[in-house]
């Protein structure tokens, strides 16, 4: 019996497990981009320009209040409409990081501003410019504050990526519907697939809470 | 016969390995004043918290004018009592906390009020004018309707007692009432605690204070690790100490 | 360029006699939907939350797991499990049962953590205070506790709203009716897909946008108070 259980495993889990790298390729790029654009947001935001900072907020704004799936379909099916194609894969990875750069560049606001304003007098004060200071005091001590939600967002994202299977980018959940219709093997595919989705996100829940733990005893 | 207002006896108290209290007796007649000293860690909050229940002693029993205190007698043997039962004997004893622990969402007078109106059923109006008059007694008439945010330290715990008045209980306990506050404000909480003491309240204070605890208490008790190794008349204890470690522990006080 | 614009916005009137009425009620779908599993959300989670401070190892156990599984794995998973994966067992959910069942147990875990935050966030001392003025439990919690945690708790339970009702244009994929499943069809119908997700994008945008606003007034107005809560 539990020869047949590992075997059905091995059978059915190693499609999924394909899957799973590019669940977590999207998650990894997806991820390290929403950083970029959410820092470079958060940054350009500091120079009080006031029609950019509506534009950004603005932006902000559209990503954080509309569903991802909305966001991924008007690029996937909206866009060749329009005449411009592209893959399930980029379409996911680029709708995933503006969504995630929208976030992130609230997360890196607060954490800016929760900084910004004695310690950049302090570094004046001893003679850096402001891009010293920005570079050697104020970013190093953003990352301390912003790291918690940073990988609570990748969870988030980690699990955001079983949607795209909504345009067939071929990540875990899009291989586990083909395995159904193929085998018809319902309710153990789909646990499977559950339980991979755990096993990828229970070790960055973990890390996440030592951050948090980390966090609160450098406070 | 009659029993003293608060018996312990041979109290223990173990947080886990830890043993902090290791068999305490303490007898307290009504209108005394107990102060515990004794240098940090050494169980004086822990022994105080034990009196109303706080702490749970591991061992060892409480008497409050001769009725078991935090437990129930069961034949031989003794049990738990139920939340509201213990919950109305500690309605006896007033407690002072180091942080004030003030309620921030009601205002002075509504932390005052709130206990007899929810926990003796007081009505409303009632409530009202006794807090009103514990206020008074703490001297923060003005203060009345403040919130504790717009108070300073000394008038948080100067409500806090009053909060503690309240409920008009016999025996008063002070946890460190001076700790916390910048020592510009000490002085008016010490002298609301010794107009407290010329009423012939019973309490029992756990102070740094030690000047202030010879000019109140009636008895001293020294703690060191657990035990009590010294105790008697501040005449004795403070003035004419025999340990060593008290005579230490003494000195050192006097040097800050 | 102005030309491709109007020409591109006058397909709206164009179409609206037969996609108005279609949105309209898909739309509301989607708002009865996020009705549905923010209460079972709400309701699951407090249970979740005062059980896993049951005095019982198992309920202990069984809370703490359930946290972790429910945010541990993506919505769309648990939906297909609850909409494909129970058949073979003899449970035949309809979409939309299968829907807020699974969005509102999944939320679940989530209002779990806000509600056991919103709690703990009340400093010790305040209950001690209310124990030694004589209040049981139950009063120390009605009076004390709960008075304060509930202005703690109600920013990021907005949020969750707003969470659900994106949400629940995943419902769609289990052939859910609601706004995302209504645009998709319409767009393969019409072969105007941009149009149908746009005008759907905006209407989430007009749903969940007055939310938002009125989370952030409410957390600017509690952050006042919370100050006093966490000294």
């Amino acid at each position: 019996m539990l020869t047949e259980l590992l075997n059905k495993v091995y059978e059915l889990g190693t499609p999924l497990l394909f899957g799973a790298i590019t669940t977590v390729t999207l998650t990894l790029s997806s991820l390290v981009l929403a950083i970029i654009l959410g820092l470079v947001l958060a940054l350009i935001r500091l120079l009080n320009i006031k029609v950019v900072n509506a534009l950004i907020s603005t932006f902000v704004e559209i990503f954080r209040n509309t569903p991802v799936l909305a966001q991924l379909f008007i690029l996937y099916f909206g866009l060749p409409y329009m005449g411009i194609k592209i893959s399930p894969f980029l379409a996911a990875t680029i709708g995933l990081s503006l969504n995630g750069g929208a976030l992130l560049s609230e997360v890196f606001r607060a954490g800016l501003s929760a900084i910004h304003f004695g310690q950049r007098e302090s570094a004046l004060s001893v003679g850096m410019t402001p891009w010293m200071s920005l570079r050697y005091i104020i970013l190093p001590q953003t990352w301390r504050i912003t790291l918690p939600p940073i990988g609570n967002y990748a969870i988030a994202l980690l699990k955001d990526t079983a949607v795209v299977s909504a345009i067939a980018a071929p990540e875990i959940m899009f291989y586990a519907r083909n395995l159904v219709t193929r085998t018809f093997d319902t309710t153990f595919i789909y646990i499977l697939a559950a339980l991979l989705y755990f096993c990828l996100s229970f070790p960055l829940a973990r890390i996440v809470d030592r951050f948090e733990r980390n966090q609160k005893v450098w406070q | 016969m009659n029993s003293p207002l608060l018996r312990l006896e041979n109290i223990h108290k173990n947080f886990g390995d830890l043993e902090v209290l290791k068999g305490i007796d303490l007898t307290l007649e009504k209108g005394k004043k107990v102060a515990v000293i004794g240098p940090s860690g050494c169980g004086k909050s822990t022994l105080l918290r034990c009196i109303n229940y706080m702490e749970i002693p591991s061992s060892g029993h409480i008497y409050m004018e001769g009725e078991l205190f935090g437990e129930k007698k069961l034949n031989n043997t003794f049990g738990k009592l139920n939340s509201k039962e213990l919950a109305k004997q500690r309605s006896q004893i007033g407690m002072v906390f180091q942080s004030f622990n003030l309620w921030p969402h009601l205002t002075a007078i509504n932390n005052v009020a709130l206990g007899p109106t929810v926990v003796n059923q007081m009505p409303k109006n009632e409530a009202y004018e006794l807090a009103k008059s514990m206020i008074e007694k703490v001297h923060l008439t003005p203060k009345i309707n403040e919130y504790p945010e717009r108070l300073s330290g000394g008038q948080q715990q100067r409500v806090a007692i009053a909060r503690a008045l309240a409920q008009q209980p016999k025996l008063m306990l002070f946890d460190e009432p001076t700790s916390a506050l910048d020592p510009e404000l000490i002085g008016e909480v010490l002298n609301v605690i010794q107009e407290l003491a010329s009423e012939g309240r019973s309490m029992v204070l756990v102070t740094h204070e030690i000047n202030f605890a010879r000019e109140l208490a009636d008895h001293i008790i020294f703690l060191h690790d657990g035990i009590i190794i010294e105790e008697g008349p501040p005449s004795e204890v403070i003035d004419n100490p025999k340990n060593e470690r008290l005579k230490t522990f003494l000195n050192q006080i006097v040097k800050t | 360029m102005i030309e491709s614009i109007k020409g591109f916005l006058l397909v709206y009137p164009e179409n609206w006699h037969d996609w108005g009425p279609q949105i309209y009620a898909a739309m509301w779908v989607t708002i009865k939907l996020t009705i549905c599993s923010f209460t079972l959300a709400t309701v699951m989670g407090l249970l979740i939350a005062v059980g896993k401070m049951s005095p019982i190892k198992i309920v202990r156990g069984f809370c703490i797991g359930y946290i972790e599984v429910a945010r541990g794995i993506p919505t769309l998973a648990i939906l297909f499990l609850l909409y494909f994966g129970l058949v073979p067992l003899g449970i035949v959910l309809d979409a939309f049962v299968a829907s807020y069942i699974g969005l509102g147990l999944t939320a679940a875990g989530y209002m779990a953590e806000i509600f056991r935050a919103g709690i703990g966030a009340i400093h010790k001392g305040q209950r001690e205070a209310a124990y030694a003025v004589g209040m049981t439990p139950y009063k120390s919690f009605r009076y004390i506790i709960f008075p304060q945690a509930i202005r703690i708790i109600i920013p990021p339970l907005l949020n969750m709203l707003i969470i659900l009702l994106k949400d629940t244009s995943i419902c769609s994929l289990i052939s859910t009716d609601e706004l995302m499943l209504r645009a998709k069809d319409l767009a393969m119908m019409s072969f105007r897909p941009m149009h149908l997700f746009l005008l759907v994008g905006v209407i989430y945008f007009f749903l969940a946008w007055p939310l938002s606003i009125l989370t952030r007034r409410v957390e600017k107005k509690l952050q006042k108070s919370q100050r006093n809560a966490l000294a």
